[in-house]
């Protein structure tokens, strides 16, 4: 019987079913016998003291079960880097929105009746808005206990200084005297909304035991479960985490959002109390990506070489650092690119400002710098008088270069991404492009490169009595399709059908920890688990049968469809329930594969680089990609049209093809949006566009149908059949890609995000003749 | 404060009595009266297009329809629809155009009401006609492809 491999299919996912007939459950979708519902009061104010509640009217109102107010929770602070933030507002609001007090009632409406009936007298402070105002002398403290707090890694922090990271290699001053030519430029780019589909939510459950279970939409139950912990000082061993579907994070649901507040709800009443955040609180009270200023100078060899490169970021962290001070780090360190530039330094600065918290959002600082460096090279590249491409090959990094700050690298495919890349868009015959009467065409191109891998990660593989296996990770299927990816690597490795795995729910209190669905890590380091759980299985079920057939275990091989025979004597052979069947009842226990593992390779090596802040020792294994995409300007409204696009990524290995299709294109049209129209915007302290009628994300008509995706194979040597991750790569460089192919269109250099109409238009009029 | 009247609706072919408030939407009773949780709230706003339900077969946003003005109106939502919702189903399937799944349920409704009005529809006029819904998640090829297999005859 031979059977064909799992590994490379585009396989439907494992629930796609479900999601067709409407059967999925959501968060929302869940209902408890006695449930409540939640609301919350938000603060009117970004910056000012609490000075006292009036609750009373609230308490009194129809159906209201419960209010708790900052004074309600004691003083515990949650925080992945730095622990900084409350469950709640206590003592004061940091920014607009900021939850203050939360409200249980029999109905939802009667929850956000009462919660108008809530008055809070505030003190209020200067409003810390930018990062200029948070830099100032003598600037209003948004944290005045900085010092104090537990911080998870030596963070160089201080007044309105959140985290200062450093990196450096080589000599710079060097470098410039090496340099014929050096371009700098500054660089600026917008908070960006995630605006996943499903709002964030969570429904919490108290047991007789008070026991909490809590079921909420995220990316990691573990996170969810430390981070709830954390701030409500409940032991861990008290609060179970689970996951129903989500309907997609981006970054959004790595960290916690209201799932501290419910459980407290639900800890104070006893009743288990849903809450689903509106879209307009989804966008006010949860995380953006981080505003970035980011100056960047560069300097080149004559023949194209890169020399030096220096790289100034300004992050705008907003109230609470969240994932700040990593996604800062990371965003230095990816500020070099795919290329070797032997003297470079990055440095950052990550402030505090009265606005709603920055946090992990797909790409994770990198296509913010990724912006503003790609677009550089390709000025350079004018300069020059050198093919854009060419420039990127010619400084491209290579089998034997390390990544920036010294890290090995297993596996690069980069040239083979950009000669996809070029080939597939006809690159070459660019000039020919034919543009309507007031419209002009342009290829713009750049190339990136993304991490996956970081912290703990675990897999669990049980054979079931019948031969059958139940895997079990603990990691959260966004959406992205990990349940389907994970269940083929488990059936391939034990050559069993993909129907005979069955694939459990995260669960904190039966799941193996897994650090979350975030670093576009779980093909690879959960997959890795799962692999290596597998083969531990395997070993189980060899020494069965080794004793069964007597023979050597060595003689051994797994046959497809669960059975385990001698090599080469077709005959001699046993099926996995006679294997589990004796296992079970008479010798050896059942058979339970696991494995545990964490990424250990250094980031930084000492004896090249020079690290000051750096938040992550060990990161994670390099993908790479190339992109090109072709756009139209309208040259009367500055309008641009993505009309084309070819995004290529080496994945090491694609476990499903579709899937990761699914994921470049999916990055591209997140990018896009980025690139074009998205930008959460400030009116003074107050969101000025929290919903879907004023923030705009693209629909059919902006993403371009002809969106390519190629996928490049050059396998990891420790990925799973070769496998890296594909979760964020597509998104790094699309704004790049977009303002090299407007600049090509028009001759405008763009270097603010989103390139609007309007800033096309005036830098088209700019251009021209008297303009 | 909210007056309750008693209302029956015709949702996926079975009469169904409910008791919304005048200002209940549809969406609110089809959830929370009816547990038919497929339609999804996104942003109740109508602009996510999550909610979509058919009403005598035209896409509606069920979060800015009122439910009682949906008296004697023939519901249909991803729960009961059949036909070519099934084919769409499986081009969906096929075409691995569902990921997260929030929009699903609402894409492809609105898909199986462009593909009745338009049988044969062009790729253009799919991305016309699914303009309205969002998807976060897969950059829409796929799915106008999933569609267009339908439409074209292409798919299974």
């Amino acid at each position: 019987m031979s059977v064909e491999s799992l590994i490379g299919r585009s396989l439907p996912r494992l629930e796609v079913r479900e999601k067709l007939t409407g059967r999925a459950q959501y968060t929302a979708d869940l209902y408890r016998p006695g449930m409540l519902h939640g609301a919350l009061v938000g603060s009117p104010h970004a910056h000012a003291r609490i000075v006292s509640y009036d609750v009373r009217a609230a308490r009194a109102a129809p159906g209201v079960r419960c209010v708790l107010t900052g004074d309600d929770f004691g003083d515990h602070r949650m925080g992945a880097f730095i622990k900084d933030e409350h469950a709640i507002a206590k003592g004061k609001v940091r920014y607009v929105g900021e939850p203050v007090v939360a409200i249980a009632a029999e109905t939802e409406e009667q929850a956000r009746a009462a919660a108008l009936l809530v008055e809070v007298r505030y003190e209020e402070l200067p409003a810390i808005l930018t990062p200029e105002d948070a830099l100032a002398p003598g600037a209003a403290l948004v944290h005045e206990d900085l010092a104090s707090y537990f911080k998870v890694f030596e963070a160089v922090c201080g007044g309105n200084v959140c985290s200062r990271t450093e990196l450096a290699e080589g000599d710079l001053a060097q470098g410039w005297r090496e340099s014929d030519l050096v371009v700098e430029s500054e660089y600026r780019t917008p908070a960006q909304a995630h605006v996943s589909l499903e709002p964030c939510g969570a429904l919490a459950e108290v047991d007789p035991a008070g026991r909490v279970t809590l079921w909420s939409a995220n990316q990691s139950v573990f996170r969810i479960q430390a981070s709830v912990c954390e701030s409500l000082g409940l032991p861990m061993s008290r609060l179970r985490c689970l996951t129903p579907r989500v309907g997609a994070g981006f970054g959004n649901k790595m960290e916690a959002h209201i799932q501290p507040i419910v459980v407290q709800l639900a800890l104070a009443t006893g009743r288990p109390v849903k809450l689903i955040l509106s879209r307009e609180e989804d966008f006010e009270i949860v995380r953006t990506r981080h505003p970035f200023q980011i100056r960047v100078k560069t300097g080149v060899r004559n023949d194209g070489t890169f020399v030096a490169r220096e790289v100034e970021v300004v992050a705008d962290g907003g109230a609470y650092a969240d994932d700040s001070p990593g996604v800062l780090g990371y965003s230095l360190l990816m500020a070099r690119g795919p290329y070797r530039i032997p003297h470079t330094r990055c440095r950052g600065t990550l402030v505090y400002t009265n606005k709603l918290r920055a946090g992990a959002f797909r790409g994770f600082g990198n296509p913010q710098v990724s912006f503003a460096t790609e677009t550089q090279i390709d000025e350079i590249a004018a300069r020059l008088g050198i093919d854009p491409v060419e420039i990127r090959r010619k400084n491209a990094l290579g089998t034997d270069d390390r990544w920036f700050c010294g890290q090995r690298l297993g596996s690069i495919g980069l040239a083979e991404c950009i000669a996809v890349a070029e080939r597939e868009s006809g690159w070459a015959d660019r000039a020919k492009l034919a543009s309507a009467p007031g419209k002009r065409r342009g290829l713009g191109f750049a190339c990136t490169a993304h991490i996956s891998g970081l912290l703990g990660t675990g897999a669990i593989v049980r054979l079931l009595e019948d031969g059958s296996v139940v895997l079990n990770t603990g990691a959260v299927d966004i959406g992205q399709g990990s349940d389907t990816v994970l269940t083929q690597i488990c059936a391939d490795a034990l050559k069993i059908p993909l129907d005979r795995v069955s694939i459990a729910s995260p669960d904190t209190d039966g799941s193996p920890y897994n650090w979350g669905t975030t670093a576009s890590r779980v093909t690879y380091t959960t997959g890795r688990a799962v692999f290596a759980a597998a083969r531990e299985v395997e070993r189980q079920i060899k020494t069965h049968a080794a004793e069964l057939l007597e023979c050597a275990e060595s003689d051994l091989e797994l046959r497809p469809g669960g059975v385990v025979g001698i090599k080469g004597v077709p005959g001699k052979e046993l099926p996995f329930v006679a294997i589990s069947a004796r296992a079970h009842w008479r010798k050896g226990g059942p058979i339970i594969g696991t494995n545990s593992w964490v990424f250990d390779q250094p980031t930084f090596d000492p004896k090249r680089a020079v690290a000051i802040g750096l938040p992550f020792p060990q990161i994670g294994v390099y993908s790479f990609g190339a992109l090109c995409v072709e756009v139209e300007v309208d040259e009367i409204t500055g309008k641009v049209d993505a009309r084309r696009a070819w995004t290529v990524a080496d994945v090491g290995r694609a476990i499903n093809r579709a899937s990761v299709e699914g994921q470049l294109e999916g990055a591209f049209a997140q990018g896009l949006g980025f690139a074009l129209v998205e930008e959460v915007v400030w009116d003074g302290p107050r969101l000025a566009n929290p919903t879907l009628m004023d923030y705009k994300v693209p629909t059919t008509l902006e993403v371009p149908y002809e969106l390519h995706a190629h996928i490049v194979e050059s396998p990891d040597p420790d990925g799973p059949f070769g496998a890296k991750g594909v979760g964020e790569i597509g998104i790094n460089v699309v704004a790049a890609a977009v303002a090299n192919a407007v600049a090509a269109a028009t001759g405008v250099r763009l270097r603010q995000l989103p390139m609007t109409p309007e800033r096309v238009l005036r830098g088209v009029l700019a251009s021209q003749p008297g303009g | 404060m909210s007056v309750r009247q008693t209302l029956v609706l015709r949702v996926n072919d079975a009469e169904r009595e409910v008791r919304p408030a005048l200002h209940d939407t549809l969406l609110t009773v089809l959830r929370d009266e009816l547990q038919l949780t497929g339609a999804k709230r996104g942003c109740n706003h109508g602009v996510c297009g999550a909610c979509t339900v058919l009403v005598d077969g035209r896409p509606v946003r069920a979060c800015l329809t009122l439910a009682h003005t949906c008296r004697g109106a023939a519901i249909t939502t991803i729960e009961g629809v059949t036909g070519i919702a099934d084919r769409l189903r499986s081009a969906f399937e096929d075409a691995n155009a569902v990921q997260c799944g929030f929009c699903t349920s609402a894409m492809v409704l609105v898909a199986a009401a462009l593909v009745a009005e338009r049988p044969g529809a062009s790729i253009e006029e799919i991305r016309t006609g699914l303009s309205g819904n969002l998807c976060r998640c897969t950059g829409y090829r796929k799915i106008v492809d999933a569609v267009c297999a339908v439409a074209q005859g292409t798919g299974r």
